[in-house]
């Protein structure tokens, strides 16, 4: 029964409710770093990684210390610090243990701080009032369809390339134009669940 | 009111000091030279020198000793600044190379097999009965070589080739790499003969595709001083092929050749050291042709 209640949300997270195709967060990454595939792969990776772990840290937060003080108000400031000292830190680790790693994620690592992916789902873990496993499974979730989005459109964006296209459309029209057709091509998973 | 105040300051002091440790803690040592190189080097990125971008030259340059005048689009006066950041002596820079392109088939020259109305990608079109012409080793005409220069050193002329700017052209390779049909090489600016063939195929059969195609005649081979232009074979076929090493550009080669398949170029002054003195406007012998400019 709770295993599929985790799996219930996983699906829904990657595909009908897609943090980036339904609910329009990360909007900045999925259009910038989407021109290559092997970007992508890197940045998916990268929020993945980061997602999760300030989800968890954000989770503990609220419960341990915002909620027993009566100051959830500060929620959004305090999210906010912790993500960004999180990335550092992830990054000086990285750099320092790990430095294949580092490497592959090159610039992206340092790139999420502003991603409001992250904010946005660790806000969204705490206004449905998930318990730490549902928590976890719904940020795995939201990262994977993260890259899910960032991968299938960095794919149509290599082929984008060889098109030949008006010139009025050419680059970012273009872009946009698609991200509004995979959105729309994604609403065909809201029955799903 | 307090406890906001408070539980924010906590939060801020806690995780500045975590960083503050972490930093230290997990401090990688990077050579500051490394980034002075960085900050000296054109940041094209484009790999002439052999080494992913800038960045991983700069840090060749420190931990595998590469050479400090690889920069081949710094040309020289980069690889000074990079010597001075070692506290050493750079050592001359290669001379510069410009890409030259082996083919000379544009519209009029080369016989089309079909008119091509499609994508504009000499990939896309190399999958269509290996291109557009009857010479299934010359040009397609179709500009990937124009894109992918980082430079903007090739224009696609009204002849539907290349035309690569001596000026511009920094000799990355990377036209080199991208071009379907290899027929794009660089060569040092000061050569300026050029075989603009690369057709393998049987005389007769070349001279049908192209009304400049190289017809293995051997006359360039007779007749070269220097013994620097071979017609060479291989499992393809055999083509003229001038040996850079050997060849002084004395150009009898390009007067014997039946076919004008072989061209010399024009120099330009600017780049060729020897040449400063024939060609400055100041020296009452120069003809002032303005291509030094």
């Amino acid at each position: 029964m709770y295993m599929r209640e985790v799996l219930v949300i996983i699906i829904g997270a990657v595909l009908v409710h897609n943090i980036v195709l339904s609910q329009f967060l990360g909007i900045c990454p999925f259009l910038g770093v989407s021109k290559k595939l092997s970007s992508a792969i890197g940045m998916g990776a990268a929020v993945t990684f980061v997602l999760v772990l300030a989800s968890l840290i954000t989770w503990l937060l609220q419960i341990f210390i915002l909620e027993p003080l009566n100051i959830t108000y500060l929620q959004t400031i305090a999210f906010i610090l912790v993500i960004a000292s999180l990335v550092q830190f992830v990054e000086m680790v990285m750099k320092k243990n790990t430095p294949d790693l580092y490497k592959a994620l090159g610039v992206y690592l340092p790139l999420i701080t502003t991603n409001c992916a992250v904010l946005g789902v660790a806000i969204l873990n705490i206004q449905k009032s998930y318990g730490l496993a549902a928590m976890l499974a719904n940020s795995f979730g939201n990262a994977i369809g993260f890259t899910l989005a960032l991968i299938l459109f960095a794919g149509i964006r290599e082929r984008l390339e060889e098109a030949d296209i008006p010139q009025s459309l050419q680059g970012v029209p273009i872009a946009l134009i698609t991200a509004a057709l995979m959105s729309v091509a994604f609403l065909g998973f809201t029955g799903l669940l | 009111m307090i406890y906001a105040v408070v539980s924010l300051a906590v939060l801020g002091a806690i995780f500045g000091l975590v960083l503050g440790f972490a930093g230290k803690k997990f401090a990688v040592e990077v050579d500051p030279r490394i980034e002075s190189i960085l900050n000296t080097l054109p940041g094209a990125n484009c790999g002439a020198c052999g080494f992913p971008g800038c960045a991983g030259y700069a840090e060749a340059i420190i931990n595998a000793g590469a050479p400090m005048n690889a920069c081949s689009p710094g040309k020289d006066a980069i690889s000074k600044k990079i010597a001075e950041i070692m506290g050493a002596e750079a050592g001359k820079a290669n001379e510069r190379k410009i890409a030259q392109l082996l083919c000379n088939g544009g519209i009029g020259n080369a016989v089309e097999l079909y008119h091509y109305e499609g994508i504009k990608d000499c990939h896309s079109v190399a999958t269509m009965y290996n291109g557009p012409k009857i010479c299934n080793y010359g040009c397609f005409g179709q500009g990937t070589c124009a894109a992918v220069c980082p430079f903007g050193a090739i224009t696609m002329g009204a002849e539907g080739l290349p035309l690569i700017d001596p000026e511009l052209c920094t000799g990355c390779n990377a036209c080199v790499r991208e071009c379907p049909q290899k027929i794009l090489q660089t060569v040092e600016i000061s050569k300026l003969v050029h075989v603009r063939c690369h057709n393998k195929d049987k005389g007769k059969d070349a001279k049908a595709a192209c009304k400049v195609a190289c017809i293995k005649c051997k006359i360039c081979e007779k007749n070269c001083p220097e013994d620097a232009i071979h017609v060479v074979a291989d499992s393809r076929g055999s083509v003229a092929v001038i040996d850079y090493a050997k060849c002084t550009s004395c150009g009898i080669c390009v007067e014997k050749c039946p076919t004008k398949t072989i061209e010399k170029v024009l120099p330009t002054c600017a780049d060729l050291p020897e040449r400063q003195d024939k060609f400055n406007p100041e020296n009452p012998t120069c003809v002032t042709c303005g291509i030094c400019k």
